[in-house]
């Protein structure tokens, strides 16, 4: 095979000597055209390195700078050198494979060992500080003061000053070191002060520029209690209500004298009845994750129910869009001649093109048992949703419309490639219609559909759209309201980690993996039946 | 020896192009100087003149950021987890307990006048295990809005209501005799007034005041003998609620006039008055000789994200700025929620807000434990499937089961 760009000299060269590369182009003696294009594209793996080295850098995540450096090294060495040709074919998609499929499922397997979600987001350190920020308040008897943020020497580096002026009017200064009588300075009506002598005010930009030290600051007043600022010009008496002492690594409430101590495996202060406190960190569990789906309550009795509807609702999309889809395709592939047959190729296709989004939320308010189209319609009294049976055929029925044109125009596209001669042959040699569509044509066209009908099945497992935007599950049996008729597994588990107690990630991830493995599991299946069925009609 | 050449070359020229490529990113040093503030769009529009106001005040810009509102919280939680959230967010008083859980806001010091002028609900509702935060601007409740013209008088219980509305119904006037959200999978939100009335509560509360994940009143006598007398008023007794009155077809009901009678929150209040109804606004009644209905309370609250890099702005803005019934005045022309400040009231003609103040009189808040988010859902459940004739102490002890598994 010799490329598009094999009359250039070099190649040609070569070419008696040896037979030439496939890709020719982007071979390093390639055309001028090539070499432009592969310096263009290196270019831009090194600048896509760069550009994430940088801040990786910053941070100090030496693992993340190691593997930039490692790949873009990768990338140089496979299309600058000359032997490495399969390489220079697989690599881009072995990259992409690794960063949007493997490492997700590495990040997924990771996250289901651990309690990551809400209020188990960050570090220990994080939830101590914040335990003990949200827990200063105002003292009973706090006075008001006006402040104005100033400074020793330069507005930007001197140490920080709180000049406070009181409700009586009375102006001081305070330092980290307590409060000290403020003399020579200006105070306006409303009790900012706009001139002290030996501080620098700071302007409002400059004390923004210092948020996070202001934030920390506090005139002290006693133990425990300082004087802090909120906001830029008022200033109050607040003391922190929940102190961590490391030494028992425990939280005290100084109201109550309530002592929360670390559980470092829950990832949680809690107090000797339980109670805990509302910000956690993130800890490994193990396989707590795991074990907690497998006794989940409700599974046992569900599982089983929502899988085997799962399946049907995979299969039975899969074979009702693929019947329609050919059955349309079939009747538009005549070979007389048909007016209009774009039109109606188009019509057809129209529900593809619509946002499926807006199509599911249409299709769920026309089966309103009251106000839905359908009833209206048809005059039917039937409650849609409020049946396990109509709600499953309504969800299909929705799923065949939304479905039917891809079938369509994948099948056009097949039966268009299949030789008309071939059935001609048949019929002259007696077959019926029927016949000769179902010996000659159907097997020829499986050998292009079966793939697509995998993957139908695969997208269709998954559907989460389809059922959450129509059902939402339902109809729920009175006695549990975690599975319903309708319910797909990523449905129920969805409902499971994030429709109840907040965002469980850790959680969802141990119950990703299980659906991962039942998808892989059944797409490998379906894939070595589709492989063996190929090399029949081959 | 000629591809040598050439990768040497095609490496020189990647370097050079490498070299531009940096010097354009280098200069990262330091971030823009600017506060930036998280709300939904309608918000943002209404925000813009003030922050502006407050940017040229301080020396300071103010950057506003619209985002979808059933996006915000979830977005902000991430966002602030990564580093990268804003310095105020403007959002639902229900999410304090999840973002409080996160660290993701921080408590705010009210000044004493503002304390004053603050409507208490609205301030109990801004309140989290002792601390206020951020600042509640305005408050919504459910009401009873009915149309005038089928039905002039205000009922004075559920039971005088649904009489009026059958009239009504079997005279072919109407439709239906009352529209409020159920759909398939219930709203408790809608049906709260109506469960309170008949005695049933959700949540029991502790010493501060917050709500006690340990006291759960799903499942408690009241609360089915609350739910048996809604389902009185389900579809197999009177047809007063039904699944199929949604969140897609309940406000489209009153506006057609096929329903005398809406129970809605304010934020409908708009579309109605567009439909050119003859409406009124009432309290939504409760059962007779039963205990008062008590709708939920939602505040819309101006919090200060705790790992903001402009907290001390941000608290001036949302303490000192936010505060000033201008501000709560301008969110009213946009969008008629009644304004939590005494003082804004006066400052808004409209009488349409002294009757929405007073359905909301009897409003407790709505619950912002964390807890809450596994309630919503099981009770729903079990809510709409009694309104279809389920037996009501099966579903309850059912939705309780899943609730007390979830909270654990």
């Amino acid at each position: 095979m010799v490329s598009q760009y094999g009359n250039d000299k070099g190649a040609s060269s070569r070419a008696s000597s040896a037979p030439p590369l496939p890709g020719g182009a982007l071979a390093p003696d390639g055309s001028l055209p090539g070499q432009i294009a592969k310096i263009g594209m290196l270019g831009l793996a090194a600048a896509v390195g760069l550009w994430a080295v940088f801040p990786l850098y910053a941070e100090g995540r030496w693992i993340g700078v190691a593997t930039v450096v490692a790949v873009t090294a990768l990338i140089f060495h496979v299309y600058l050198s000359k032997r490495t040709v399969p390489a220079k074919y697989l690599l881009p998609g072995t990259l992409l494979l690794v960063a949007f499929q493997v490492i997700p499922v590495l990040y997924t397997v990771g996250t289901s060992v651990t309690n990551y979600g809400d209020g188990h987001r960050g570090t220990k350190e994080q939830a101590i500080a914040g335990i003990e920020a949200t827990s200063v308040s105002r003292t009973a008897d706090s006075a008001d003061y006006t402040l104005t943020v100033a400074a020793r020497g330069d507005a930007d580096t001197g140490d920080l000053v709180f000049l406070l002026t009181g409700p009586d009017g009375s102006a001081y200064a305070g330092t980290d070191e307590g409060l000290a009588p403020l003399r020579n300075a200006t105070v306006e009506d409303s009790g900012k002060i706009t001139e002290a002598g030996g501080y620098t005010i700071l302007a409002p930009g400059e004390v923004n520029r210092r948020s996070g030290e202001v934030e920390e600051f506090a005139v002290p007043t006693g133990p425990g209690s300082g004087i802090r600022s909120s906001g830029l010009s008022t200033a109050y008496e607040g003391e922190a209500g929940r102190v961590y002492d490391a030494g028992c690594d425990c939280v005290t409430d100084t109201d109550s004298g309530q002592v929360f101590t670390a559980d470092n495996e829950r990832g949680g202060f809690y107090a000797e009845d339980g109670q805990r406190v509302s910000q956690g960190w993130k800890v490994g569990v193990g396989l707590d994750n795991f074990v907690r789906f497998l006794t989940d309550p409700t599974l046992g009795s569900s599982f089983l129910s929502i899988l085997t509807w799962n399946l049907g609702f995979a299969a039975g999309t899969t074979a009702l869009v693929f019947a329609l889809g050919l059955a349309v395709a079939l009747t538009l592939h005549t070979r007389h001649r048909l007016r209009g047959r774009t039109t109606y190729r188009l019509l057809v296709v129209l529900p593809y093109a619509m946002p499926s989004f807006a199509m599911f939320l249409l299709w769920r308010d026309m089966f309103n048992a009251d106000y839905g189209l359908l009833n209206r319609l048809l005059g039917w009294d039937l409650d849609w949703f409020g049946d396990p049976w109509t709600a499953r055929a309504a969800v299909l029925l929705v799923n065949l419309w939304l479905g039917f044109p891809y079938m369509f125009l994948v099948a056009t596209g097949a039966l268009q490639a299949i030789p008309r001669e071939l059935v001609q042959a048949a019929r002259i040699d007696g077959a019926g219609a029927w016949q000769a569509f179902r010996t000659v044509t159907f097997p020829l066209l499986m050998v292009a559909m079966l793939p697509i009908l995998v993957a139908t099945f695969a997208f269709n497992f998954n559907n989460f759209n389809a059922v959450w935007l129509t059902t939402e599950g339902g109809p729920f049996p009175t006695d549990n309201p975690m599975a319903g008729a309708t319910d797909l597994l990523i449905t129920y588990t969805y409902r499971l980690a994030f429709g109840e107690a907040g965002a469980q990630y850790g959680y969802a991830a141990a119950v990703s993996v299980f659906i991962f493995m039942i998808v892989t599991l059944i797409s490998v299946v379906a894939l070595r039946r589709s492989k063996s069925l190929e090399e029949v009609h081959n | 020896m000629k591809f040598r050449s050439v990768g040497v070359l095609a490496g020189t020229a990647t370097l050079a192009l490498t070299a531009t490529a940096c010097g354009g990113n280098d200069d990262g040093t330091e971030a823009p100087a600017g506060m930036v503030v998280w709300a939904s769009e309608e918000r943002v529009d209404v925000l813009e003149p003030f922050a502006a106001e407050f940017g040229e005040a301080n020396g300071v810009g103010v950057d506003l950021q619209a985002l979808p509102n059933d996006e915000l919280q979830a977005n902000f939680v991430t966002a602030h987890e990564a580093g990268s959230g804003p310095d105020v967010l403007i959002g639902a008083h229900d999410w304090i307990g999840n973002l409080v859980q996160n660290n993701a806001v921080d408590p705010v010091q009210l000044p004493g006048e503002t304390i004053d002028d603050l409507d208490e609900t609205a301030l109990e509702a801004a309140s989290y295990e002792g601390q206020v935060y951020g600042f509640p601007y305005a408050t919504e409740s459910l009401m009873l809005v009915r149309n005038t013209e089928l039905a002039p008088d205000a009922p004075e219980s559920i039971e005088e209501l649904v009489e009026t509305g059958s009239a009504l119904k079997e005279e072919g006037d109407t439709a239906e005799i009352l529209s409020v959200m159920v759909g398939q999978n219930g709203d408790p939100y809608h049906l709260h007034p109506l469960y309170t009335s008949g005695g049933g509560y959700l949540f029991g509360q502790d010493e501060h005041g917050d709500h006690d994940p340990t006291d759960l009143g799903v499942g408690t006598p009241e609360s089915i003998e609350a739910m048996e007398r809604i389902a009185e008023l389900g579809e197999e007794g009177e047809g007063a609620l039904k699944r199929s009155v949604g969140n897609q077809n309940a406000l489209a009901l009153f506006a057609d006039g096929d329903a005398p009678y809406f129970i809605t929150g304010p934020w409908d209040l708009n579309e109605i008055r567009k439909s050119g109804i003859d409406y009124d606004i009432s309290p939504v009644p409760g059962f007779e000789g039963a205990e008062e209905a008590r709708p939920f309370l939602g505040a819309q609250v101006c919090y200060v994200a705790s790992g903001g890099e402009n907290k001390v702005l941000a608290e001036e803005f949302v303490t000192n700025h936010m505060t000033d019934p201008d501000v709560a005045a301008a969110f009213y022309d946009a969008e008629p929620l009644p304004p939590s400040l005494g003082s804004a009231h006066d400052q808004v003609e409209d009488p349409d807000l002294a009757k929405m103040a007073e359905a909301g009189e009897n409003a407790e808040p709505m619950p912002a434990i964390p807890q809450m988010a596994s309630v919503w859902d099981p009770m729903g459940k079990a809510q709409a499937s009694i309104i279809g004739g389920a037996d009501p102490e099966n579903a309850l002890r059912a939705a309780e089961k899943t609730i007390a598994n979830e909270i654990g």
